[in-house]
């Protein structure tokens, strides 16, 4: 579904990614893990458009994202929720869920997915009038994803979804994002919380300074010692 | 949800109330209230009115595009130049006056546009301090190339230019103008310049093209500019480069600030206010930069958002409220 090959990325003088290759197949949940610094934001920044790529390559179902103008890219079915809930301050919620299908067309379609959203969110049904501004970090993050589901999306990629929440609004966010994976859009996650990332992800990539270090399945992941010892804690 | 039928209602009530005010200030002209001194009430009327038109495309991109322009004149130059050398060239060719009045608001809309489309595409990935740096950079060399070519005087004054800048047309002028740029915010277009505005990674995220979206605004910001600035060459009927300084830019920033940056209200009001008070305090026009200056550290200790924020009058809604509480006394 997407394909990563041989990608470098660079800030200026900087290399922030140094030949990172993956993948992600439909119905998976993958995970990018690694501290800050290492390249997983610049990774979903580059696959969305948001940031130049300087060689390599990005195939998503067969098209080459790295010649897709960026605004397109969410047209093909490829939702981003930056990292740290991007969201309109100054706009209402429904607003911000409307700029979230703004790539749509057809109308009748976005009534369909702005319910469907709402069933989801039924806090955000609750305020949809209210600027989305005056929300709780936690509302944020989610309105931040009903915006990314009102593109329709097949792949919905994910940065640092549980930043600067409490422990029971993390647990509250991936439960969400495994209902999502449930109702069939695949995600590809970027997350510090590795925990609980490879707790519900399928395979996982450690990054490490703009490099692929350890890649595999959760589960194995989860009980490798390195990873354990730089990651998890234990 | 609002009706779109209500939109409509609004807009007629509006523009009956236009119509009165229009009418009021046609008696009061023409029954020659101020006796001698009506062509000078006039004069004030109409600086007004272009004034109305600066400040309200400043806000455009203030306001709603939420970047800073300190270059604001130098678009209004290139309307005014680019409309006087037109009229220049067709005076006296026999075409009515009122078809060549729109016609050079046209050429300084379109010249300006053009202005804003070559300066808006190279400078519009920067923003904020770095943007507000390049637009008084863009206005001091529109400022110098206009002191020397030898089409737009030279220099000189450039002068003898048709002088038809009548009230009674650029007062509908100046409405056609804001009632456009009105829509303009209102429209889908209008949203998605907003929240370019409010958060231009997650509006990229969503799928839009950012810089497209600003370099639109801009442009249609400079063009309204150029509108005023034909305006202003057909009032002046002479001009020189050097009146459309960086205080004249910085003056235009002020009334938005001060008006309320995003409301359209705050800037007409702030712009006919400030046009009109210097003229009523000319003893004192040398302290008039220094009385802006005060009043506006004064707004942002009081009212950072402006006078009247971002709120918007609408004659519909006061008589909405109106009826209601005459409802309410019958109950």
């Amino acid at each position: 579904m997407l394909e990563v090959k041989d990608l470098y990325v660079n800030y200026g003088a900087v290399e922030a990614i140094k030949g990172i290759s993956f993948t992600v197949k439909p119905g998976e949940i993958v995970t990018l893990i690694g501290a800050n610094g290492a390249g997983k934001t610049t990774t979903l920044h580059t696959i969305s458009g948001l940031t130049k790529a300087k060689s390599g390559s990005i195939t998503y179902n067969g098209t080459d994202l790295l010649k897709t103008d960026p605004s397109k890219i969410i047209t093909l079915g490829i939702a981003h929720v930056p990292e740290g809930r991007h969201v309109f301050p100054e706009m209402t919620v429904e607003e911000n869920l409307e700029m979230g299908a703004y790539a749509g067309k057809d109308k009748g379609k976005i009534t369909e997915i702005l319910k469907s959203v709402y069933e989801k969110f039924p806090r955000l049904k609750e305020r949809r009038r209210q600027l989305a501004g005056t929300l709780s970090g936690g509302e944020q993050q989610m309105l931040a994803v009903g915006r990314a589901l009102m593109g329709n999306p097949s792949i919905i990629l994910m940065d640092e979804p549980s930043m600067g929440l409490s422990p029971l609004l993390v647990k509250e966010v991936f439960a969400i994002i495994e209902e999502i994976h449930k109702a069939g859009i695949t995600v590809l996650l970027n997350e510090q919380n590795a925990k609980m990332a490879l707790s519900i992800a399928d395979r996982a990539y450690v990054l490490e300074t703009g490099k692929i270090s350890i890649s595999g399945d959760a589960e194995e992941l989860l009980n490798d010692e390195r990873v354990k010892k730089a990651y998890l804690g234990q | 949800m609002k009706m779109p039928g209500k939109i409509k209602r609004n807009y007629v009530i509006n523009f009956i109330g236009l119509l009165i005010l229009f009418a009021a200030l046609l008696l009061v002209f023409e029954n020659g209230v101020f006796g001698s001194r009506t062509n000078y009430f006039k004069g004030i009327a109409t600086t007004a009115c272009y004034t109305i038109i600066m400040v309200t495309s400043l806000n455009l991109l203030v306001g709603i595009m939420g970047e800073f322009s300190l270059g604001h004149a130098g678009f209004m130059s290139v309307g005014a130049y680019a409309s006087a050398v037109v009229s220049n060239m067709l005076a006296e060719k026999g075409i009515p006056d009122f078809l060549l009045f729109v016609l050079v608001l046209l050429i300084g809309g379109i010249a300006a546009a053009i202005t804003g489309v070559l300066v808006g595409i190279p400078t519009l990935k920067l923003r904020g301090d770095y943007l507000a740096i390049v637009t008084v950079a863009f206005a001091e060399i529109i400022r110098v190339a206009f002191t020397n070519f030898e089409i737009t005087g030279g220099g000189r004054t450039m002068s003898g230019i048709a002088k038809l800048s009548d009230f009674y047309w650029v007062f509908w002028v100046m409405v056609i103008c804001v009632t456009v740029m009105y829509m303009f915010i209102r429209s889908r277009f209008g949203r998605t310049v907003k929240a370019i505005r409010e958060d231009y990674i997650a509006a990229s995220a969503s799928g839009v093209n950012v810089t497209f979206y600003k370099v639109m605004t801009f442009t249609v910001s400079a063009f309204f500019a150029g509108i005023a600035g034909a305006i202003y060459a057909h009032y002046m009927t002479a001009m020189i480069p050097t009146s459309f300084n960086f205080m004249y830019s910085a003056e235009f920033l002020t009334e938005v600030i001060i008006g309320g940056t995003g409301s359209m209200t705050g800037s007409i009001i702030g712009a006919a206010f400030l046009s009109a008070l210097p003229e009523a305090m000319r003893a004192f026009s040398r302290y008039r930069m220094l009385g802006y200056s005060v009043v506006l550290v004064l707004i942002m200790i009081f009212r950072p958002g402006g006078i009247f924020g971002t709120w918007e009058f609408s004659l519909g809604r006061i008589l909405d409220k109106i009826t209601e509480k005459a409802k309410g006394k019958e109950a």
